[in-house]
């Protein structure tokens, strides 16, 4: 008896969802509110943060491959400390990378490209997706959490550099003659606060369009 | 006031659900219940109620507020004439800083109430009656200098941010006045600290020193000269946010709100007896120069009293227990001095002892009822114990 194995198209439905769910509904930052700490760290100017959510992109993405890969060989009780190995690897190539290529940046991000290694997002990825799913689709959910993480902290920054500092990845974008007129501006928006209290009307914004996702009380 | 009545009447069913105007029924509903007492009933079970609803109550604060209102206009004018040496009579001066104040107090009001009439129409509540306490304790607790658009950006941040995100009216964790203090001085520390901001277009010349910043600079030898006596800070002929300054008009406003019970005098006492004690501590231990004055110009100087009588009282972000509003107010007295004392950059440290308290408030009432519990507990075992002795002999 021949028992006919359906192959599953490399983008079907079930695999769209994992790149798409973690952009809006299953946000690792808004929803699952992992990596809050990061978020706002880089998030004073778009140009650090843009760098850091690829950074992340790239982590989480290759350490899900890796990890799934590996997922019937690692033995359980030293599951954690293999899995580190990976990310430690892997953004040890990335900050190498940055400080080849975009060092200013790299500068600017400091600590931060090093911290992705306790960033929760990778480590929760890899516990709860990579270690019990197939290599591809455990890339498509790194990429996908990677993305929901990048696109709220592109958001965050750019609501930041605007109003605390008047520019876009460093160009200035409020004219010369709001300043004339008596625009100051807001320095509360440099201070790590706004950056939590933007993520938090993100959070509101997006729970009053979903009711699913509010708390039962 | 019947022709009022019967206007309203007579408008009223435009503003209900399929009226024409369906959409500004929170307006109207608002405005008819700010003219007339309105005539609900409690609709099932019985309760005891006070005559007095929550908008008779916010216009007590409003009337308690008048005399630091009057006395900050004033103020603002005559420091002004004196920064230029320019002698005018009283009316001069009032109309100066009436000038300068009534476009703040109007802007904070419009955009306020702009803002809660939008989500009252959009929530489907009643507007909420918080605000106009807000939007005068807004201006006054600013500098007579600040740019009106920055009024209208702390006012929106204050009601949003601190009031409507958490449910509006009555629920929110931090005083929204403050709250809007506390996001100018920390979004645009140029036009909220400093020698510059406190006097209305002062003369370059003059020094606009507040007695708190005096006494956070010190003077070279390691002592603090003030610039005015204690009288003028008592009285309040002295530079600094627009109603702070008076202790004296802010004292009439205190018996206002005492003798009608809705300010707490338990905090207010509680909260001088704090700075009392810090300020007495701090005489004490005489680290720097700001601990070395005497400790009862903490309460004349900056914000202090006008925070203790008007902000630390709210009655929706204090500490609702009774042993819990003394807690409350003592940790705002020592908090304030502490902050002022030992941290330069920040010389007012009152808006952020009342609102690092606020954070606190429900924390402290926790543990006041649970006490409470452990005590009745406690009392009713050995009660139960001793009854039940004879039984057992």
């Amino acid at each position: 008896m021949k028992v006919e194995k359906v192959r599953e198209p490399l983008f079907s439905t079930k695999n769209k969802k994992l790149l798409t769910a973690p952009l809006n509904k299953d946000n690792p930052i808004t929803v699952q509110v992992l990596g809050i700490c990061s978020a706002l760290a880089v998030t004073v100017k778009l140009e650090p943060a843009f760098v850091m959510a690829i950074s992340v992109i790239v982590v989480t993405a290759f350490s899900n491959l890796v990890i799934s890969s590996l997922r019937n060989t690692i033995p359980p009780r030293i599951r954690i400390i293999v899995q580190l190995v990976v990310i430690a690897t892997l953004v040890i190539l990335v900050d190498q990378f940055l400080k080849a290529y975009v060092y200013d940046v790299s500068k600017q991000l400091s600590v931060f490209v090093g911290l992705i290694i306790t960033n929760c997002i990778v480590m929760g990825r890899l516990e709860a997706f990579a270690m019990a799913n197939k290599p591809w689709p455990s890339f498509l959910d790194g990429v996908g959490n990677g993305l929901g993480y990048g696109l709220i902290l592109i958001i965050v920054a750019f609501f930041r550099e605007l109003f605390g500092s008047g520019t876009l990845f460093g160009m200035q974008v409020i004219p010369d003659s709001f300043y004339a007129a008596g625009y100051v501006n807001n320095g509360f928006m440099i201070l790590p606060p706004m950056a939590l209290i933007i993520v938090g009307i993100i959070i509101w914004v997006q729970r009053s369009k979903n009711a699913d996702l509010v708390d039962k009380s | 006031m019947r022709s009022l009545r019967r206007f309203l009447d007579k408008v009223k069913p435009q503003f209900q659900r399929g009226g024409k105007y369906e959409k500004l029924q929170s307006t109207f509903d608002a405005f008819e219940t700010f003219l007339f007492v309105p005539d609900h009933t409690t609709q099932s079970g019985s309760h005891i109620r006070d005559s007095i609803d929550m908008k008779r109550t916010m216009s007590v604060v409003v009337i308690a507020l008048i005399p630091t209102l009057l006395f900050g206009i004033w103020n603002v004018g005559y420091q002004h004439f004196l920064s230029h040496a320019i002698e005018t009579g009283f009316w001069a001066k009032v109309a100066y800083g009436a000038w300068k104040v009534i476009p703040i107090v109007v802007v904070s009001y419009v955009v306020g109430l702009g803002i809660e009439f939008i989500f009252a129409q959009y929530r489907h509540h009643e507007v909420n009656e918080g605000f106009l306490v807000s939007g005068m304790l807004i201006p006054l607790v600013l500098p007579p200098d600040i740019p009106l658009w920055m009024v209208a950006v702390a006012t929106a941040f204050a009601v949003i941010i601190g009031k409507e995100v958490f449910g509006g009216t009555g629920m929110n964790i931090l005083n929204p006045a403050l709250t809007a203090r506390a996001f100018l001085f920390f979004a645009y520390p140029a036009s909220m600290s400093g020698e510059k901001v406190w006097i209305a277009e002062k003369a370059d010349t003059f020094s606009g020193a507040t007695p708190l910043a005096e006494a956070a600079l010190g003077t070279g030898d390691g002592t603090v000269t003030f610039s005015h006596s204690f009288a003028d800070m008592f009285f309040g002929f002295i530079p600094g946010s627009i109603g702070e300054t008076s202790t004296l008009a802010i004292l009439i406003g205190a018996v206002i709100l005492a003798v009608t019970g809705i300010g707490s005098l338990r905090i207010m006492l509680s909260v001088v007896a704090g700075g009392l004690f810090m300020g007495i501590l701090g005489k004490i231990i005489g680290l720097n120069a700001y601990m070395e004055i005497p400790f009862y110009y903490h309460l004349v100087m900056g914000g202090f009293a006008f925070g203790t009588v008007y902000m630390a009282t709210d009655p929706v972000t204090a500490a609702q227990t009774g042993m819990g509003k003394i807690w409350y107010g003592f940790f705002i007295g020592v908090v304030a001095v502490l902050i002022r004392v030992f941290n330069p950059a920040y010389p007012e440290g009152m808006m952020l002892a009342i609102l690092l308290m606020n954070v606190f408030a429900p924390l402290i009432d926790h543990y006041v009822v649970e006490s409470n519990i452990k005590r009745r507990l406690k009392r009713t075992r050995k009660n139960n114990a001793m009854d039940a002795k004879p039984q057992t002999v």
